[in-house]
C-alpha cells in the first residue's frame, strides 16, 4: 500500500521543485506569484459553486434524518431536542454543533475484544481532538494572514493575532518587527495537528486500509504549507513588507513582484494555490457538503409534517377490487366481509368449492 | 441451525481484526457458504414485474446477466445521483476517517474489512468516481477509481447483502453518511439486473399479491387469529371476538405477518388482542384488523424505492376503503422506518383520515398529525400514564427483563422511551445493557433489512454477535433471562441468536408483556402466564 503515501510524497515534492526552481532559477516569480495564484481563485470560487450547485439539483425526495434521541412524542416524554430535531431552529443548533464542534465525532468509540469474549466500546477521543485542533488552528492560521490581504489590518484580526500569539514580545509593533517573532500557536497547532493525522492513517491498521493516495495528498500539502510558513517566519526570515506588497497587489488588481523575496515564499504561494485548485474536485468539498447532508440538517418531524418528493410518481399496485376478486369464495367462507357479492349465477349454483380452485388462477 | 455453522467459541477464536496485507482492490470476491443468500426465485420476480426473471445461483461462475448490463449499472446510477441528493453527497465528501469503521455489528463479528462501513461505501464510490468524475477518470486507481466489472458486481451482492441497513455508522460519522442509504441504492441497482435474494423477493411477491409477506390467504389469517382466540381462553377464561375488515370501525391495526406465524411473535399477536379486549370491555374501543393490509413489514424497502411504494399503498388504501378515523400500528423495526419517514410522502397526503386522538384518553397524538399513524408503544404508554390500564407487573416477576433497542425505531424514529415506559409498567425486573450498546447506539440482531434466512446462518451469528454479547452482559450481572424487543424480525431472529451465544434468555414482544400483566375483568385466576408458563407467586396465591 505503500504507493499511496509515496506517490502523494513524490507529488507534493515535485511541486516544491516545480516553484523553487521556477522561481530561483527560471525567474518565473509573475507565473507563481501573479497567474497561477489568480488561477486557483478562479478554478477554487467557481468549482466550489459547481460542486454545491451540483448537490443542490439532486432532489430530497424523503426526510430520512438519523435520529440520535428521543423523539417528540407524548407530552410527558422529554424529548432530545437537538438530536432529533423537530423545528427549524433545533435543526440549526443540531448543524451549529456539527460543523462548529464536530458533535458526531465527539461520539466515537473504540471497540475491542477483551479476554478473548467481551466486546467493549470506549470512548475515543483522540480522532476528535486531532481533527477538530486541525480545524480551527487552519482557520485561525486563514484569519490570521487576512492582514497581508487589508491594509489598514483591522482590529479584529489585529486582536487574534495577540491572542494567537501571546508569547510575542513587541505585540502591535511594526509588521517589519526585528529580534525575535512571538510565536503562533495555531501554525504549531496545525502541524502538529497533521502530524497526528497523518501518522494515524500509517499506524491505525484499520485506517490504514481504507485510506487512498486522495487521503495523503492534501496532508501532505498543507504540511508543506505550514512548514513554508513556518520557515519563513522563524528562519529565512522573509521580507514582510515586500511579501505584503505582493499580496496587496492580488487584492487591489495591480499586480506587482516587489524585489527581496526568496524562493521558500512562491513555494508557499503555490502550495496554497495548488490546495485552492485541488479543493473543488477532492473530499476537502467535504466543507460544503456537510451543511447539505440530509441526514443532518432536516426536521424528524415526519409524522407531523409531510414531505413533498418532486418526483414521486404513481406505481402499480394490488388494488383491494383485485385481492378480493382473488379471494372471494374463500372469504366469503370463512365469514369475512366482502365489497362485491359474487356472480348470481354462481351462488345460484351455491359450487363455491368446486369452483374455488378456478378462481385461484 | 445449519449443521456446518462454526461453534460460539471457534468463531470467537477465529475473529481476526488485523489487516488484510493485500491491497482492498486486489482482494478477489470470495462468495463463501453461510454468509449469503440464495438467489430470487424467477417466479417472485415475475410476480412484481421485475426485470430479469431467471434462475441463477451466486456460486455459478454466470450469473445470467443481461447482455448491457454494465449500461444498465450506468443509467441507474446516475439516475439514483439526481433523484437522491444524499446518494450524490455520500458518493462525494467522505473523508475516510475511520470513525465507522468498528461501528459495524458485521465487521465487528467477522473481522473481514468490507465490512468497515466506509469500505462498503467504497465498493461503490471507486465505480463513481470512475464513472462520474473527472479526477477519478485522470487518476484512475491513484484517485480511488476503479471500472465496473463483473468480479465487482459480485462483490456488491456479496456485502450490500451483509449489511443490514441499521444506520448505527451513520450516528458515528461526522457528515452523517448513512450507509444503509448507500445500501438502499446499492440494492436498487441490483435488482435492475434481477440480483436479489430470495428471501425478500418471495415475501415481497407473497405481499404484493396475498397482502402478507407470508402468503397468507385471508381465510388462513383469520384462521390463525381464531387459534390463538382458543390460546387465550385457555390461559384467561376469555372469549374474545376480533373484528376483520370491519368497515366503519374507528381504528385499522396493522401489524407485521410474523407475528401471527410463528413463536414467540404470536404470543405479542395476542397480547394486542388481550389489550383490544380489555379496551373494548371497559371503553368500547373499536378497532378492527385487516386481511389485505395485513403486513406491517415491507421487504419492498430492501428492493427498491418503488417496491417498498408499491407494498404501503396497501395501508392507506385500506384505511380509506374501511373509513377508519386513523391507523395504528404494530410492534416492527423497518415498518416503522417506512411509516415514520416515507409513507406520507409516497402515499399520502391521508387527508381522509382524521389527526390521531386516543379514544380512552383523549389525548392528541400531535406528533402524528400528518401521517395519521400511531405506534402502539406510544398508545400504551398514554393509557398507562393515564391510569386506564389495571395492571398487576409480578405477573411478569419470572422474568428479569432488558430491552433491544431495534435499529429502525432507535435511529430512523427515535422511540426510546416509551417501550421502556410501559416496560417498566408492567414487569418489576428491568435493566438496561451498557450505554454504548443501547438506545441510538444500540447494535443490530444481525439479520435486519431481509437477511433472516436460514442458509446464511454465520452471517446471522456474526452480526448479532454485538448484541448477543451485551446481553450475555446483564445475563451474568442482573441475572437477565428475557430480552424485550419491539420488532418482528427480531422476535423471529433473537431467539437463534440466544440460543448460539447466551442459551439461558428467551426473548418476548412489549405487548406480550403488558399482556400478561393486564388485569382483565372476568378474567380466570391468572396461573400461567400467555406462554403456559407456571406464574410461581399465583400458585401460592391458589393454594391458601
Amino acid at each position: 500500500m505503500n504507493y499511496k503515501y509515496i506517490s502523494s510524497l513524490i507529488a507534493v515534492i515535485v511541486l516544491f521543485l516545480i516553484a523553487y526552481v521556477g522561481v530561483e532559477a527560471g525567474g518565473l516569480q509573475v507565473v507563481f506569484g501573479i497567474v497561477l495564484p489568480y488561477v486557483a481563485v478562479i478554478i477554487f470560487v467557481a468549482g466550489f459553486i459547481y460542486r454545491v450547485m451540483g448537490w443542490a439539483q439532486s432532489a430530497v425526495p424523503f426526510r430520512i434524518p438519523t435520529t440520535c434521541g428521543q423523539q417528540k412524542s407524548l407530552p410527558w416524554i422529554k424529548p432530545n431536542k437537538i438530536d432529533n430535531p423537530s423545528t427549524t431552529g433545533a435543526v440549526v443548533a443540531r448543524m451549529f454543533l456539527e460543523i462548529v464542534f464536530f458533535r458526531s465525532l465527539f461520539r466515537n468509540t473504540r471497540m475491542s475484544l477483551k479476554e478473548g469474549n467481551r466486546l467493549s466500546y470506549n470512548l475515543e477521543i483522540f480522532l476528535w481532538v486531532g481533527s477538530l485542533a486541525f480545524h480551527w488552528a487552519f482557520l485561525t492560521v486563514i484569519i490570521r494572514h487576512l492582514r497581508f490581504f487589508t491594509e489598514p489590518v483591522p482590529m479584529a484580526i489585529q486582536l487574534l493575532e495577540k491572542v494567537d500569539g501571546f508569547f510575542r514580545i513587541e505585540v502591535l509593533y511594526d509588521l517589519a518587527q526585528v529580534g525575535l517573532p512571538g510565536v503562533y500557536l495555531s501554525g504549531l497547532a496545525l502541524l502538529a495537528a497533521v502530524t497526528y493525522l497523518f501518522a494515524r492513517r500509517l499506524f491505525i491498521s484499520k485506517v490504514k486500509y481504507i485510506s487512498l493516495a486522495a487521503d495523503f495528498f492534501p496532508l501532505f500539502l498543507i504540511f508543506g504549507i505550514a512548514f513554508t510558513g513556518i520557515m519563513m517566519r522563524y528562519f529565512t526570515k522573509v521580507n514582510i513588507v515586500a511579501a505584503k506588497e505582493l499580496t496587496m497587489g492580488l487584492v487591489t488588481f495591480h499586480p506587482t513582484i516587489p524585489e527581496g523575496i526568496g524562493g521558500v515564499f512562491y513555494v508557499h504561494l503555490f502550495f496554497v494555490s495548488v490546495l485552492l485548485a485541488y479543493f473543488p474536485f477532492s473530499k476537502l468539498m467535504h466543507l460544503g457538503g456537510v451543511f447539505m447532508s440530509p441526514t443532518r440538517n432536516m426536521t424528524a418531524n415526519t409524522r407531523e409534517v409531510r414531505h413533498v418528493n418532486p418526483w414521486n410518481y404513481p406505481v402499480h399496485v394490488h388494488t383491494y377490487e383485485e385481492y378480493e376478486d382473488d379471494f372471494r369464495e374463500k372469504m366469503i367462507e370463512a365469514g369475512l366481509p366482502v365489497d362485491k357479492q359474487p356472480e348470481p349465477v354462481e351462488s345460484e349454483v351455491e359450487a363455491s368449492e368446486d369452483k374455488a380452485p378456478e378462481e385461484k388462477e | 441451525m445449519a449443521d456446518d455453522l462454526p461453534k460460539s467459541n471457534e468463531l470467537l477464536t477465529a475473529l481476526d481484526y488485523g489487516p488484510s496485507p493485500k491491497d482492498w482492490m486486489d482482494t478477489p470476491i470470495d462468495i463463501r457458504k453461510g454468509m449469503y443468500c440464495y438467489a430470487g426465485n424467477p417466479k417472485s420476480l415475475e410476480t412484481l414485474g421485475a426485470p430479469n426473471a431467471r434462475q441463477w445461483n451466486p456460486l455459478d461462475e454466470d450469473w445470467k446477466l443481461p447482455e448491457n448490463w454494465k449500461e444498465i449499472i450506468y443509467e441507474g446510477f446516475r439516475e439514483r445521483l439526481e433523484r437522491f441528493r444524499t446518494f450524490k453527497i455520500f458518493m462525494d465528501i467522505c473523508v475516510r476517517c475511520g470513525a465507522c469503521a468498528d461501528k459495524c455489528h458485521f465487521f465487528i463479528g467477522t473481522g473481514d474489512p468490507k465490512n468497515m462501513p466506509v469500505l462498503r461505501a467504497e465498493l461503490l464510490r471507486s465505480v463513481y468516481r470512475n464513472d462520474f468524475t473527472k479526477a477519478g477518470k485522470i487518476l484512475g486507481r491513484l484517485g480511488g477509481a476503479r471500472p465496473m466489472t463483473i468480479d465487482v458486481l459480485k462483490e456488491w451482492w456479496y456485502y450490500l447483502f451483509q449489511c443490514s441497513e441499521c444506520r448505527r455508522c451513520s450516528v458515528f460519522c461526522p457528515y452523517g453518511i448513512d450507509t444503509a442509504e448507500i445500501t438502499i441504492m446499492g440494492r436498487e441497482l441490483l435488482n435492475l439486473l434481477g440480483l436479489n435474494i430470495d428471501w425478500i423477493a418471495t415475501p415481497v411477491s407473497n405481499c404484493y399479491r396475498t397482502g402478507n409477506h407470508l402468503g397468507i390467504q385471508p381465510h388462513a389469517f383469520k384462521d390463525m387469529m381464531e387459534f390463538f382466540v382458543e390460546d387465550i381462553e385457555e390461559v384467561t377464561g376469555l372469549q374474545l371476538e376480533p373484528q376483520f375488515n370491519k368497515k366503519g370501525a374507528e381504528i385499522l391495526f396493522i401489524t407485521p405477518s410474523g407475528d401471527v406465524f410463528a413463536d414467540p411473535g404470536t404470543y405479542t399477536c395476542m397480547g394486542y388482542m388481550l389489550l383490544f379486549h380489555y379496551l373494548k370491555e371497559k371503553y368500547g374501543f373499536d378497532v378492527t384488523w385487516s386481511t389485505y393490509a395485513s403486513e406491517g413489514g415491507n421487504f419492498g424497502f430492501f428492493t427498491s424505492h418503488e417496491t417498498m411504494k408499491r407494498l404501503n399503498s396497501k395501508m392507506y388504501a385500506e384505511a380509506k376503503r374501511l373509513g377508519v378515523k386513523w391507523i395504528l400500528g404494530g410492534e416492527c423495526g423497518h415498518m416503522w422506518r417506512v411509516i415514520h419517514q416515507y409513507m406520507d410522502t409516497m402515499n399520502g397526503p391521508a387527508d381522509f383520515l382524521e389527526e390521531p386522538v386516543s379514544p380512552i384518553t383523549g389525548t392528541k397524538f400531535e406528533n402524528a398529525k400528518s401521517t395519521k399513524m400511531v405506534h402502539i408503544a406510544e398508545f400504551t404508554a398514554d393509557l398507562i400514564k393515564h391510569n386506564k390500564l389495571e395492571l398487576d407487573p409480578s405477573r411478569n416477576d419470572n422474568k428479569v427483563i432488558t430491552f433491544h433497542d431495534s435499529c429502525n425505531p432507535a435511529r430512523g424514529m427515535g422511540l426510546l422511551d416509551e417501550p421502556r415506559y410501559v416496560i417498566q409498567n408492567v414487569c418489576n425486573h428491568f435493566y438496561d445493557m451498557p450505554a454504548n450498546t443501547i438506545r441510538e447506539q444500540t447494535f443490530c440482531c444481525g439479520s435486519g433489512s431481509g437477511l433472516n434466512a436460514g442458509e446464511d446462518m454465520e452471517l446471522r451469528m456474526t452480526g448479532g454477535l454485538p448484541r448477543a454479547n451485551a446481553v450475555k452482559h446483564v445475563h451474568e450481572t442482573k441475572g437477565v433471562n428475557m430480552l424485550a424487543t419491539i420488532c418482528a424480525i427480531d422476535r423471529a431472529v433473537l431467539p437463534a441468536l440466544m440460543e448460539y451465544w447466551v442459551p439461558d434468555v428467551d426473548v418476548t414482544g412489549l405487548h406480550e408483556l403488558v399482556a400478561n400483566a393486564l388485569v382483565q375483568p372476568g378474567e380466570a385466576k391468572r396461573t400461567t402466564d400467555l406462554r403456559g408458563e407456571p406464574l410461581p407467586g399465583m400458585e401460592e396465591d391458589a393454594d391458601e
